[in-house]
């Protein structure tokens, strides 16, 4: 690069005030003895509470694993409360009832709880999450009236429970590994979205994240089933206060697509980060997988990740019905001290399965991205193809890429196909569009956002724009 | 005098490739550099627009003000125009952002309001028109995938929607057959004014032709050792480049 890239000295992370809010928290340190006082907190039946120790006696057995490309130190998991809920004046009775805090907290990140349609004419159903809990969720009358369901997990647990009980652990089980069974463990809510069979969900689904209390852990659990024939695009998108301390969020997603059913599911995750120094930030350790159980059924990732310390999944898809469909898109932003090991798992059982998994990474500053992936194609797939393209861009010499395709095949008519590059921003991509007027960071966020287009593209409408915009605001402080 | 060249050198490493260049443009003229390839023509246009890989020496005066110790954005800010000979390509960054971007940034120093999608689009369209683009490329992303002859014209359509007062042109004939050279060259010539400068760099004599200059001068070795009206260019094809320079034997390029 003609210009250093400069430490990362004043981003603004402009989500990361902190609001008062009147919390339950429940003491740090984890037992049973907690569970079952989460599990109480939430009225739950008892097939769900022996699920939960099931999952803690699997956990404390289970070694934290290490094999990442990734370092943070020990943390401590007695030290971390796994329960925080805003505490709500009085029941809700209608949206109007929402705490005017929270509302206001919400309406400062851009987030309307309001039941309107947004100015680009999409209507979107908001589920908002504060630490453990759903405070909100908008348009579940006018979804009730084409039978889909949209509301809080905890919510569903008490109103849906066969079908939560049907579902919950089938596609990523209570031991999974480390991370999942521990969310199992101590999960506190999440969303839970249910379309039925031939249903084209008549607007984005989405639940926003928030963190807001300290020294807390958010464990969210979401659920997504589509019965035959139907249709959802769910969005996803989370910011938490700055703080020096790091913060543990190990969600676990799963999605179910019966036959001929799409999902659609995309995140846009921007948890603090961490300052320049490295210090504080989130831990987001997330297990999602999706289980096209169905035949010709599709499931399909998008991720925008420029947030958190350490950002660590890898979004599935388990290919179970013939010529069903997963697909990743994928872009990781690290700047900083930020680092990500992501990519994703295609599982191929069914036959004439396709999956194809598109990765951009982005590094600045000492900033450190890992593409994982693992394309798995049994004997049973017949005919199965993966198309994988990892494409690595480096800004600043501290930063770092590496890759880590895994590629197992078990049956010989399976096609697969690996593609990888790794570049920096041209010298002479930056002289030309400065050479035509435009300003060295203007035109390395240009060149950026020019990269990852093939994955912005998938977003909708709005979410890209906004994934725009985080990856202008995560560069800006790290040019020139 | 829209530039002043005054004993101009630039070197790569050890390598000197500029040796000591003068050449002054008035505004509103149109200028050809000839000579052999490898001469430093390229690396003549890529200094004046600001190129950082280059060690340079000397004084360059844009419309009276110090170029060298500008940036290639605020040079561009100034009114200087490069048509590069190897146009870059930008994957995923659309054409017709890219040049609203670039217009709007460069309107925003002269002090005028940015263009919005639609009225920039109406604008563009008749620069399209001149440079008898294929709308098609609008929608693709800068330079990707697009032949010789179309980034060429891409290069033009920039500079006819940039409006510089100095525009400088490298090669922009080489890749183009004679139907595109043709309709280059009449946009080109649309562009002509009294209020803006060409500077043509070129090894065929072909262009001028089409596009004929007020002054010729030519280039071997990193300098200017000879400048001359349009005739020159004729004269050159027919001796070669280095006619006048006893120490070679033999002429380098010249003819198509
Ligand atoms: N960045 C560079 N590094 C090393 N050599 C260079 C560089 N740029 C130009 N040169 C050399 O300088 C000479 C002049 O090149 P150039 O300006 O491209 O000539 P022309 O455009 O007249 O063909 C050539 O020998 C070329 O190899
Ligand atoms: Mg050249």
């Amino acid at each position: 690069m003609s210009t250093d890239i400069g430490e990362f000295t004043d981003q603004e992370y402009k989500y990361g005030f902190t609001t008062d809010l009147d919390t339950d928290i429940v003491p740090r340190g984890l037992n049973e003895d907690v569970i079952r006082l989460i599990s109480g907190k939430k009225n739950e039946p008892a097939w769900l509470l022996d699920w939960r120790l099931e999952a803690y006696r699997k956990w404390v057995k289970k070694p934290e694993p290490r094999w990442q490309n990734v370092h943070y130190d020990p943390i401590d998991y007695q030290d971390i409360s796994y329960y925080a809920a805003p505490k709500p004046k009085k029941s809700l009775a209608s949206l109007n009832e929402v705490d005017p805090e929270v509302r206001a907290m919400f309406d400062k990140l851009g987030i309307s709880l309001a039941e309107q349609e947004r100015l680009s004419g999409v209507t979107v159903a908001v589920d908002a999450v504060v630490d453990s809990v759903s405070v909100a969720t908008t348009f579940k009358k006018k979804l009730a009236e084409v039978g889909v369901i949209f509301c809080s997990f905890s919510e569903a647990v008490q109103n849906h429970p066969d079908l939560v009980q049907k579902y919950l652990g089938s596609v990523v089980s209570n031991q999974d590994n480390f991370f999942a069974a521990l969310n199992a463990a101590v999960f506190t809510d999440g969303s839970f979205c249910y379309i039925p069979k031939g249903v084209h969900c008549p607007m984005e689904l989405s639940t926003y994240f928030r963190i807001n209390a300290a020294d807390t852990g958010q464990f969210e659990r979401t659920l997504i089933i589509a019965e035959e024939g139907s249709y959802v695009s769910y969005l996803e998108g989370c910011t938490a206060p700055m703080r020096d301390k790091n913060q543990l969020h190990a969600a676990v997603v799963e999605l179910v697509a019966l036959e001929g059913a799409v999902i659609k599911y995309s995140t846009v995750q921007n948890w603090y980060p961490g300052d320049a120094q490295g210090r504080g930030g989130i831990y987001n350790f997330v297990t999602k997988r999706g289980l096209c159980a169905g035949a010709n059924s599709k499931i399909s990732w998008t991720q925008v990740e420029t947030g958190s310390a350490i950002t660590w999944k890898y979004p599935g898809v388990i290919l179970q019905g013939d010529g069903s469909v997963g697909e990743f898109y994928s872009v990781a932003l690290t700047a900083n001290y930020q680092q990500a090991d992501t990519g994703s798992k295609m599982v191929h059982l069914g036959k004439n399965t396709r999956s194809s998994i598109i990765s951009k990474t982005v590094s600045a500053d000492h900033g450190q991205s890992t593409y994982r992936g693992l394309v798995q194609i049994h004997d049973t797939a017949i005919g199965a193809r993966n198309y994988t393209q990892c494409d690595s861009l480096l800004m600043g010499k501290d930063s770092g890429a590496s890759t880590f395709p895994y590629i197992e095949v078990k049956h010989p008519s399976a096609k697969v196909e690996h593609e990888a590059s790794t570049s920096k921003i041209g010298e002479d991509q930056l002289f030309y569009c400065r050479q035509r007027g435009i300003p060295e960071e203007e035109a390395t966020i240009m060149i950026v956002n020019g990269f990852c287009r093939e994955v912005f593209k998938t977003l909708p409408m709005e979410f890209a724009v906004e994934a725009q915009r985080l990856l202008s605001v995560s560069l800006e402080g790290s040019i020139g | 005098m829209i530039l002043k060249i005054e004993n101009l050198r630039a070197k790569v490493g050890d390598k000197e490739i500029l040796r000591g260049v003068n050449l002054e443009l008035p505004l509103g003229q149109v200028h050809a550099i000839m000579g052999p390839n490898g001469s430093g023509k390229s690396t003549l246009a890529q200094v004046l627009a600001g190129r950082e890989e280059y060690t340079v020496t000397g004084r360059v005066l844009f419309d009276g003000e110090d170029l060298l110790t500008q940036t290639p954005e605020a040079r561009a800010f100034m009114g200087l125009f490069l048509a590069f000979q190897y146009p870059v390509e930008l994957p995923g960054v659309g054409n017709l952002y890219f040049l609203r971007t670039a217009l709007n940034s460069v309107r925003k120093q002269r002090g005028l309001e940015a263009l919005d999608a639609v009225d920039f689009l109406a604008f563009a369209q008749k620069r399209m028109d001149l440079v008898e683009m294929d709308r098609s490329l609008m929608s693709r992303s800068v330079n990707e995938g697009f032949s010789g002859g179309e980034k060429k014209r891409n290069e033009i359509l920039q500079l006819a929607i940039l409006e510089p007062k100095l525009a400088i042109l490298d090669e922009t004939d080489s890749g183009l057959d004679i139907d595109a050279l043709r309709t280059v060259a009449k946009a080109v010539n649309a562009l002509r004014g009294p209020d803006r400068t060409l500077l043509l760099i070129t090894h065929y004599q072909r262009l001028l032709d089409y596009i004929v200059p007020d002054q010729v001068h030519v280039m071997t070795e990193g300098q200017i050792v000879r400048s001359g009206g349009k005739d020159l260019a004729l004269e050159l094809e027919h001796d070669g480049y280095l006619a006048d320079a006893p120490d070679h034997t033999l002429p380098v390029g010249g003819t198509p």
